[in-house]
Order: structure tokens, then sequence, then C-alpha cells
């Protein structure tokens, strides 16, 4: 049973995005999105400044067997990326939801308000 | 209908992750592909491998069959009754069916293991091929049997002290014996020292139990891969099938033509392709910068295609992208061709398989690589 924190909300992709306040949201993916993917051993979030297009690719994922694509939850602009990913890309498995973070997005808060609640993707992630 | 092996539930109580493998319901990782791939390569660990299938070729002519079947000459086991060996099964015009060890039991008695996606198909064609020649020779299917392979630099003697076995501490590589029920082979599909040991579907729990309580960690498909693909070991139905010889897949050294008086099942048609020279070839490929992944394709220095990746993983042990790639010439070890990563070209230095050998890379990358 994978945990799904009821304060974030989510994306059919399976990333999650918290507000940070001031229409900056915090964006990484889900735990039961680690487990699937296995030990990750590579990741390539998009360029601070860069501007993202919800449901569409914006970087990869890349465990031991397979590359899957990371796509943007959200509307918006890259803000900040979690550098530590690059020499820990197991903190994704580790931490999904807190050192695993992926990146910063400056984005309207109804575009966040369009993603799941946890209810929501729940029903998703056991499917 | 996917098939569970007996210890599919012993597998669910350690919390694997289970998925389809050839109709078969296997653990692909348990907590973690790397650090079960990590346990193999210091230590030891185990897969449960039931998946592949024990046939029992037993008669007269059993011996005749299995050198007309297999690309490799069973004559070496002669008057070395537990000697294994691996070898390929062709089809008439060289293109490959399966990959498979023999072992040979004594007198007139041989049990091969087949991979599980063709082990149906391939006992059909040994039948046909016997019927064919009229020869008295009898296939017992085993599905009472199941397999667990323990691998590892200190598998060996774990398993000999665990099962109270001191004769597997002198058993040769690729031998097996049988004692207690157990029939246990020093062969493996990591790289490392270790044992395959089969024995009665009942009886396979309890020694899964016994090695996980002597500290002996289950690992699963997920880690079988990594570890194989550093060995620079094909996998059936990736680096090779019906399409391509043994040449064409690095596995030149399986074939026996010595005895020109054998008329292996292939043989005509690998004779014809050593007689046109150069065909396609498998190679491995290590990347300094990004990982090759399955259909990735290759270049050669002017940017021409000269090849596909096969198999391609992020190596655990050499913390760098490697895979196994054929290419539509020979190339040697040392050149560098190029693969596109998400439209960005990278160096790909060619090495002659495996990797990873006795703890260390089997190459290093120079500058330009």
């Amino acid at each position: 049973m994978s945990n799904i924190p009821q304060s974030l909300r989510y994306s059919d992709t399976h990333e999650w995005a918290e507000d940070l306040g001031n229409g900056r949201y915090r964006v990484g993916i889900t735990d039961h999105a680690q487990a699937l993917l296995g030990d990750l051993v590579y990741a390539e979030a998009p360029e601070v400044g860069k501007d993202l297009q919800a449901g569409t690719v914006c970087g990869v994922l890349e465990s031991v067997k397979a590359a899957a694509d990371l796509y943007a939850p959200i509307t918006g602009k890259v803000l900040e990326r979690n550098e530590a990913l690059n020499d820990s890309p197991q903190l994704l498995n580790e931490d999904p939801y807190g050192k695993g973070w992926i990146m910063v997005v400056a984005a309207e808060p109804s575009a966040h308000a369009e993603l799941m609640d946890a209810t929501a993707y729940a029903k998703i992630a056991e499917a | 209908m996917t098939k569970q092996t007996a210890l599919y539930d012993w597998h669910l109580a350690q919390g694997a992750r289970m998925v389809d493998f050839a109709g078969w319901q296997m653990p692909l990782q348990y907590a973690s592909q790397l650090a079960e791939h990590k346990a193999v390569r210091e230590s030891a660990g185990f897969f449960d491998v039931s998946h592949m299938r024990p046939l029992d070729i037993a008669g007269k002519d059993a011996r005749s069959l299995l050198r007309h079947a297999l690309a490799n000459d069973v004559a070496k086991l002669d008057a070395h009754p537990g000697k294994a060996l691996y070898s390929t099964m062709l089809q008439t015009d060289g293109g490959i069916i399966d990959d498979l060890i023999v072992y040979y039991r004594g007198g007139d008695s041989y049990r091969i293991v087949l991979n599980a996606a063709g082990a149906e198909a391939d006992t059909a064609h040994l039948q046909k091929l016997s019927d064919q020649h009229a020869w008295q020779v009898t296939l017992t299917k085993r599905p009472d049997l199941g397999i667990l392979a323990v691998q590892g630099p200190e598998a060996r003697a774990r398993v000999a002290d665990l099962l109270q076995m001191p004769a597997l501490e002198s058993l040769k590589t690729f031998t097996a014996l049988e004692q207690d029920g157990f029939f246990i082979g020093r062969t493996g599909y990591t790289g490392e020292d270790g044992v395959e040991i089969i024995a009665a579907n009942t009886l396979l729990p309890e020694l899964a139990q016994r090695l996980l309580t002597a500290g002996i960690a289950p690992a699963g498909l997920a880690a079988r891969d990594s570890l194989r693909l550093e060995a620079g070991l094909d996998l059936y139905g990736q680096d090779m099938d019906t399409s391509v010889s043994p040449y064409a897949s690095n596995l030149g050294w399986t074939v026996d033509l010595r005895d020109s008086d054998r008329d292996f099942m292939g043989r005509a048609g690998l004779e014809a392709e050593l007689a046109r020279g150069d065909g396609p070839r498998l190679v491995g490929i290590a990347l300094s910068a990004g990982i090759p992944r399955h259909g990735y394709v290759l270049e050669d220095a002017a940017g021409a295609p000269c090849g596909v990746v096969t198999s391609g993983i992020f190596s655990p042990s050499l913390q760098c992208g490697i895979g196994l790639a054929r290419v539509t010439a020979p190339v040697v070890a040392g050149s560098i061709l190029q693969t596109a990563i998400r439209g960005v070209r990278k160096p790909a230095l060619v090495v002659k398989p495996p990797f990873w050998r006795q703890g260390a890379a089997t190459f290093s990358f120079t500058e330009e690589s």
C-alpha cells in the first residue's frame, strides 16, 4: 500500500504538487511511482526558467533497466531544481515526498486546484 | 493463466513485487534491486529460477539425439558423469531456437535445463527429431522440480555448510553432484561463483527459508538481469533469437565443428555463414555519460548507422551505462561508436564482454570515450 499524503495534490501521471504559498509549488513523484520505477539511478529535471505545460514531458527518470518520462503536473515556470538528485538519485526512492523533491514551479493557484486530491489519486494508484 | 513456482507464497510473504515473465509469476525485486545486486557481487544472494524447466533425456540414443540437436558436442561429456555443457539449439539455417545447459548423468542419461518461454516448443522439437530418426529416447518433463540459484563469492561455501555437503567445496565449475534429493550444479548466470540447486518443489520453501535464516537474501529478476549483463551473458529473446546465429551472438565458442561427421541441426547454415565471412556481431558497449537502452541505434565515426542496442542498463557495479549491441560488421574492442540519447550523441566505447570479472571492470574509458 503506497503512501499518499492528504496535504498534497496529484496528477494522473503520478506526480505530486505541494502548495508553498505565493504561487510556488514544489513537485515530485509519488511513492507509488517510485515503487513502480524501481531503484532510480539518474534524474534529469528541466532547467530553471523553463516553461512547463501540464501533462507534457519535461524530464527523464532512469532506473537500472528503463528510462521513464517525467511529466509536468502543472503549467508554470521552473524556479528551482533539486540539485541533490544529481549525486543522489536514490532520494527519489527513499523519500519521494521529502528530500526526493524534483523542482519548484511558479504556477496559478487555479492550476493547482485542478489537480486531484489524495482520495481521488488513491483510486488511480490502487487500480 | 500464469504459472506459479513452489515459492510463490514465500515471495509474497517476503514483500516481493511480482511480474509476469514468460507466463510465470516471478519476483522482480524484493526491497531494492541495487541492494540485491550488490549482495551477489560481494557475498551471496539467491534466485528462484523455477520458471526454467528441467527435461530428462534418457535411452540408448539420447547421446545421438543431443549430438544432432545441439551446436555444442555432448561427446565432450563422455566419461565425465556430472559434467555440464552450455549450448545453443539451432534451426537448419543456424538461427537460435534456444540456449541451454546439458548435464551428463552417466550411462545414457542427460538432463537439460530450458528457458521458460521455449520449454514446451523445445521439448516438442526434440521429440520430433527423435521420431524422425526412430531413436530410442525418452523425454521426461519434470514439473515436480524447481530451481534455486545461489550466487556470489561466498555462495558455494555457505550452501556446503548449510546442506552439510563438503563435496561442494571441491566441485569443479560446470559440474554437478547429486545427493540427498538435491541436484547441484556449479553454474549460474551472474558472472559470480555459485550453484544452481534443482530439487523437488516440496523441498524448496524450506530451503529458501534456511538460506534466508543463514543470512543469504533473495534477489529478483531485476538484479538477475543487471548481473548477467555485467557478466556479458546473452538473454534469449532479447540478445538472440531465431533470426541470428551463434556467430552473430558472441556465442561462436559454443559451436563445435571439429567432428566433421557430426551432422547437427544448423551446421550447414553456420558453415555457409562462415564461408561468406563477416556478418553481424554482438559486442559490448560502455558509456561514460548516458545509459544505452534496447533499440537505440549505434552510428560509426562517419555518422552512418552500424548497429542496434539489444540490452542496455545502468551498471550498478561499474556506475555507468553498459549494453550489448548487434553491429552489422565486426568492430574491434576499443573503437568508439556513437548513440543518440534523447537527441544528444554520446560516445559508446566498444568492449569485449564481460564488463565485470572477479570484482573489477574489464575496461577503462579513454579521453575520447
